[in-house]
């Protein structure tokens, strides 16, 4: 952990899509324990939820988010968009989110990877969006910038994100992991790299962690399929959440990394009904990924407000027309950046 | 398809690889590579002194071209090949008749991996090029088609099948591959962390091509692997490979082919003298600042179907926009303009298929 950092620059968010949270926070313990947390629980949960003693944390519940937003717009954040809840209420620099499924996973070593001080590694070194470094991060110990890489491009760019991974259950879709059921991720790569200025991927909520002063309002709840569902596989808000934000860190010259650190991710779920109810996220992904890449913003967005704004207007122009998702998307986006300046914004 | 891995890649491609080595002193290193390397044919390009023999060990099946070989193959194109610098490697390229070739220094030996064993390096390379590359869209994962992996949730199908890869660009364990002043800086500094990773570079992505453990389809980008003006009579050196990874990326991208990086690993034993490196490098380093910009802007017209077009119109904005920056590079578009004559010649289309894409007018 960088010792310039205070723990109270940083909030755990999660999401509790299941109710019972003990052994989630049990494993977790020794690493989230001197951290403030924000647990949202999903509206449309129903059970109580179930949470262990020995936390600093705050809990969001239906009624609390009613009163926070308004009972209208409370809808927007259920299911997996319940964490967006979380990201809106914090008053931190550093926000860091992970999946209700995941635990502590241990490195090559066997030693358990502290994913909370390696995303805030991440986010706190610099990214090196412009030109791509072989031996991956430069800053990590042990490393360096190679031979020919150009030492003005050397000092990078402030950091706005940081995606981690997942060993065991990877973040397969549906239809892939319904082929291969037995494939378990067992592969650690003990790499942090910069994901290259207009090069997009897909960005997955399940280990995720961002610079909330300066991106805050990017992570939204936007896209929601007809059929999303309460497992990952049937999802894909925060793969077109993703999409938004590195089109809006490239434009504003931030910078995305990817890699360490890995959580270990539970197996839950059957691929092969998820795919069976929820197969349209999959199709979708062939109209939003050549869409986000020919985005282009004005000179004139210069915030992450006004870039967020500009993204939805572009959305409604030119996706739209062709299905009426699309359509609702660009509108919460539109909310929800009216929602962030109302809510969201440190006073 | 038959899965790679029960058919040995080494069966699969004895006859269509070509080792490419670059020395001036010796080549006992391959004793350490006998193993993984004698089913090849070598191919050894002598720098320096032609009247010194080079000792090839016992077993191998090679060529071997000196200076005045290559004087007497290329006749006054030889002015494109440098002398006394490995980027003379390149003329490998050049008189090779396979269609992969794999070229590595002298002092790289085989590396051994996390679990104690010794690295291939060859059939990871040969793994990496009969594999796709995904350079539309990066994949979290890494590489997909590696055993173990696959494309992540949101990835579109579309994109699934990827394009054919064109390079595979191996990494170094122990003496990391740094310039001069990070050298100076940071002399004790090894590098110990094996990454087990390969992956696409993207598309519109540059990066710093190191020579020392890389691998290509020389049917597809072999015209576009010329290693410049360096050494005798140049004002920089190791920028060779750094010359020809730029290029061979702005035309990669151009017609849609890929370049991996990562695995496989070598060990990298000799660390060089900072100094002189410093003294080779030094118009290099600030001259980087002018060619990074550059090779991020260029556009390629479409009729630009072939490698050698796309190469011939590099070397033409080379000359009109780095020209002012140093006559050197006026030199250097030329030499390159010369490269691909030679390599024409030497390679008279219908023989190889580095010819034109479908669609486009053939030679």
């Amino acid at each position: 952990m960088s010792l310039s950092i205070k723990d109270d620059e940083i909030d755990i968010v999660i999401g509790a899509l299941r109710p019972d949270l003990t052994s989630f926070m049990n494993e977790w313990r020794t690493i989230f324990s001197r951290f403030h947390l924000i647990i949202v629980k999903d509206p449309d949960l129903k059970e109580e939820l179930k949470i262990p003693e020995g936390f600093n944390l705050d809990v969001y519940k239906k009624p609390d988010i009613d009163r926070v937003v308004g009972t209208s717009t409370s809808t927007i954040f259920s299911g997996y968009s319940c964490r967006y809840f979380g990201y809106l209420v914090s008053r931190k620099k550093y926000i860091i989110s992970v999946d209700d499924d995941c635990y502590p996973a241990k490195d090559n070593k066997g030693i358990l990877v502290d994913a909370v001080a390696q995303h805030i590694t991440n986010l706190t070194t610099p990214a090196t969006p412009f030109f791509f470094n072989t031996l991956y991060d430069p800053f990590t110990e042990g490393a360096d910038f190679v031979r020919g890489y150009p030492f003005s491009l050397r000092s990078g760019v402030q950091c706005a994100l940081s995606c981690g991974l997942w060993l065991n259950l990877a973040d397969y879709d549906a239809p892939t992991q319904a082929l291969k059921p037995e494939e378990r991720n067992s592969r650690y790569v003990d790499a942090v790299l910069t994901v290259p200025a207009r090069t997009l991927m897909p960005i997955s909520g399940i280990n995720i962690a961002f610079n909330r002063e300066v991106i805050g309002p990017a992570l939204l709840p936007s896209l929601r399929l007809g059929g999303e569902g309460k497992f990952r596989w049937e999802t894909m808000e925060d793969i077109w959440s993703g999409m938004c934000v590195k089109v809006v860190c490239d434009h504003l010259g931030l910078g995305v990394k990817t890699g360490m650190p890995y959580v270990w991710r539970n197996d839950r779920g059957d691929a092969i009904a998820s795919l069976r109810k929820e197969w349209e996220g999959v199709k979708l992904m062939e109209e939003v990924v050549p869409f986000f890449q020919s985005v282009r913003l004005s000179r004139e967005a210069t915030t992450t407000e006004d870039c967020v704004a500009e993204v939805a207007n572009v959305v409604k122009e030119q996706l739209g027309t062709k299905d009426p998702m699309f359509a609702r998307a660009a509108k919460a986006m539109l909310d929800w950046v009216k929602l962030w300046k109302s809510v969201g914004s440190s006073t | 398809m038959a899965d790679p891995a029960t058919i040995s890649p080494a069966t699969l491609l004895k006859d269509e690889l070509d080792i490419v080595i670059p020395t001036i002193r010796n080549l006992d290193f391959l004793e350490m590579w006998r193993p993984f390397f004698q089913p090849y044919h070598l191919i050894i390009v002598q720098d320096g002194d032609p009247s010194k023999a080079i000792k090839v060990p016992e077993g191998f099946d090679y060529e071997l071209y000196n200076r005045n070989d290559i004087n007497r193959i290329l006749g006054p194109k030889a002015s494109c090949i440098s002398f006394k610098d490995s980027a003379c490697r390149c003329f490998g390229y050049m008189v090779s008749k396979k269609k992969y070739i794999y070229t590595i220094d002298d002092d790289c030996f085989v590396a051994k991996d996390p679990s104690g064993k010794d690295i291939n390096a060859l059939e990871q390379h040969i793994k990496n090029l009969l594999s796709p590359s995904t350079p539309f869209f990066f994949n979290t994962l890494y590489d997909p088609y590696r055993a173990g992996a696959d494309f992540v949730r949101g990835y579109p199908f579309s994109l699934r099948e990827g394009v054919p890869t064109a390079v595979s660009h191996g990494l170094w364990l122990n003496i990391p591959d740094y310039d001069a002043p990070t050298q100076l800086v940071k002399p004790l500094e090894r590098n110990t962390r094996y990454v087990d990773a390969v992956m696409t570079i993207p598309k519109g992505t540059l990066f710093p091509m190191c020579g020392m453990n890389l691998a290509f389809d020389r049917e597809l980008i072999g015209p576009a692997m010329y290693f410049g003006l360096m050494g005798d009579g140049q004002p920089i050196g190791r920028y060779d490979d750094m010359w020809a990874g730029w290029c061979t990326k702005v035309i990669c991208d151009h017609l849609g082919w890929g370049v991996k990086t990562g695995l496989p690993y070598i060990w990298h034993s000799k660390a060089s003298n900072p100094f002189v490196n410093l003294r080779k490098e030094y118009k290099g380093i600030y001259w980087q600042e002018e060619l990074i910009p550059f090779f991020q802007s260029v556009t390629l017209p479409k009729d630009c179907t072939s490698v050698q077009k796309c190469y011939t119109e590099i070397a033409k904005q080379v000359k009109a926009k780095l020209g002012k920056v140093d006559d050197y590079f006026n030199k250097l578009a030329d030499a390159m303009v010369t490269w691909i004559e030679a390599w024409d010649e030497l390679n008279p289309s219908g023989a190889s298929k580095s010819s034109d894409l479908p669609n486009g007018a053939s030679k």
